[in-house]
């Protein structure tokens, strides 16, 4: 039986088109994956995604925990602020990535720090027994995944809709950064100024009791604005128009986030050990085998995860790990990895069934 | 739902019109359209071939998934609906707007028509999408 998160009457209601997706069913879209894609570039959408895991790390040594299983450096966070990174496992693969929120004190006993964690719903159980594996600290896990809902608003316009709802001032929160306040009414919700769609705007974490009335509320205030649900389809479709990874296809057990172009986010310098930090090191200095690539097609064929990329003599060096339909380009746009020895070509073809296709090799993000 | 009575179906959600002429057309029924979701590509490379019941005939390419189309009778692909191909009117998206009409996707000449009574009666294919 999959689960549900607390907005599943919400989009039986909107005629959503429900899909069975890392255990949870799913919106996967309500009108159109295209129109609910433009709308969050051009105006504003509301995803929900209360799928996604939330963990608390709280505890006199909690920083040491978040610096022992991620590859970013947390130590630079100061309550308010937040970092995109993974869970490296022993291999130099990735078993997660994450996004890791300093939280603010107020919460916490003298001495003690707390982070959230925020995984994806894929790999919740696999996460947290990694990390409680690996936790000789002391310091407490908590899973918070179930009474946590939450929803993305993303778009130009979300910081506008979502303003009429707060007394918090929204144009005061970087990129990354989150702050505590009241949204509809309701107390302690996460204002996050993160996302996965490169189009702006906020994620609110909430306890699942507010589900209803937060929901409505941005609905109703978004509707003059052109504010649509947006489901899983868009989500996919927007972040792969911005060329980021999505676990299960740019990342995975067996790839380096080095590999996935995620080199950034893998602070070799930090102070504090961290699994794999010794391949990771290794790869930054003799290099790696692959890379992740992005590509657009010239005809209209839609590259999928798990075709082959050949070169322009056919021969095989590579692997489409994401493609789609771009609705912001109208063209086919694709990901994968290649040779890393390959990485000067700039034509490659993509095997589509019994044929194979041209494709230019493109510069991320493709929007 | 939409399912018309004239026509016949397949599990794998096609539909099918038989004529007197031993030939039929063939599409995927409003169900398996709204599944798949916006349609942006049709391909049909097997025009002239005669091909075995079940045997690939051509891919839906949707925003979000590709899918098969599966021969539901033996026979001779004559044609390919030409508001869809993209060499010609290039309209894939009337299978969405017109699932049994102007989104019909192939015309065959059946090889072996005793294979109908195999097929899936309006009825049939509805209990089979309820």
């Amino acid at each position: 039986m999959e689960q549900r998160t607390p907005f599943y009457d919400i989009h039986n209601a909107l005629g959503a088109k429900m899909v069975p997706f890392a255990g949870f069913e799913m919106p996967v879209s309500y009108t159109s994956i295209t129109d609910e894609h433009l709308a969050v570039r051009k105006t504003a959408g509301l995803f929900d995604v209360s799928h996604m895991g939330q963990f608390i790390v709280k505890g006199k040594e909690a920083l040491d925990l978040v610096q022992k299983v991620t590859s970013n450096n947390a130590a630079k966070l100061n309550p308010g602020e937040a970092q995109y990174s993974c869970f490296p496992n022993a291999n130099g693969g990735v078993i997660d990535d994450l996004i890791v929120y300093r939280l603010f004190n107020d919460q916490c006993a003298e001495g003690e720090q707390a982070f959230m964690l925020v995984v994806n719903a894929s790999n919740i159980e696999k996460d947290w027994n990694w990390i409680n594996a690996a936790n000789n600290y002391d310091t407490r896990l908590i899973d918070i995944s179930k009474q946590t809902s939450l929803l993305a608003l993303q778009g130009p316009k979300a910081s506008e809709v979502l303003q009429h709802l707060t007394d918090t001032d929204l144009g005061s929160i970087p990129f990354y950064h989150f702050t505590k306040g009241s949204v509809a009414d309701c107390d302690n919700v996460l204002i996050s100024a993160t996302g996965y769609t490169g189009a702006g705007g906020f994620e609110l974490y909430f306890d699942s009791s507010h589900s209803q009335k937060i929901w409505s509320a941005i609905m109703k205030q978004g509707e003059s604005y052109g504010l649509k649900a947006a489901g899983l389809g868009a989500r996919d479709t927007l972040r792969l128009e911005k060329g980021y990874c999505l676990y299960g296809h740019e990342l995975g057990d067996d790839i380096s986030p080095i590999e996935a172009g995620l080199g950034w986010i893998v602070k070799t310098k930090k102070g504090s050990d961290f699994f794999s930090k010794a391949i990771f090191q290794q790869q930054r200095t003799e290099g790696v085998k692959k890379k992740l690539i992005g590509f657009k097609m010239f005809e209209r064929r839609i590259p999928r995860q798990g075709y082959t990329i050949l070169n322009m003599d056919d021969k095989v060096i590579g692997e489409v790990t994401s493609g789609t339909m771009s609705p912001s380009l109208e063209e086919p746009i694709g990901m994968g990895y290649i040779e890393a020895t390959k990485l000067s070509i700039d034509k490659i073809k993509i095997g589509i069934r019994k044929k194979s296709y041209e494709a230019q090799i493109v510069k991320l993000p493709f929007v | 739902m939409n399912i018309p009575e004239n026509l016949k179906y397949t599990h794998e959600h096609e539909w099918v019109k038989i004529n007197d002429d031993k030939t039929a057309v063939i599409g995927v029924t409003d169900f398996a359209q709204s599944e798949l979701g916006e349609i942006v590509y049709v391909e049909i490379d097997t025009v002239g071939e005669t091909l075995n019941k079940d045997d690939v005939f051509g891919t839906v390419e949707a925003v979000k998934t590709t899918s098969d189309l599966f021969m539901p009778l033996s026979g001779k692909v004559l044609e390919f609906n030409p508001l869809l191909d993209e060499n010609e009117e290039d309209n894939p998206g009337l299978i969405n707007s017109d699932a049994y009409g102007e989104g019909w996707i192939i015309k065959i000449e059946l090889s072996n028509p005793e294979e109908v009574e195999g097929l899936l009666t309006e009825e049939a294919y509805r209990e089979l999408v309820a």
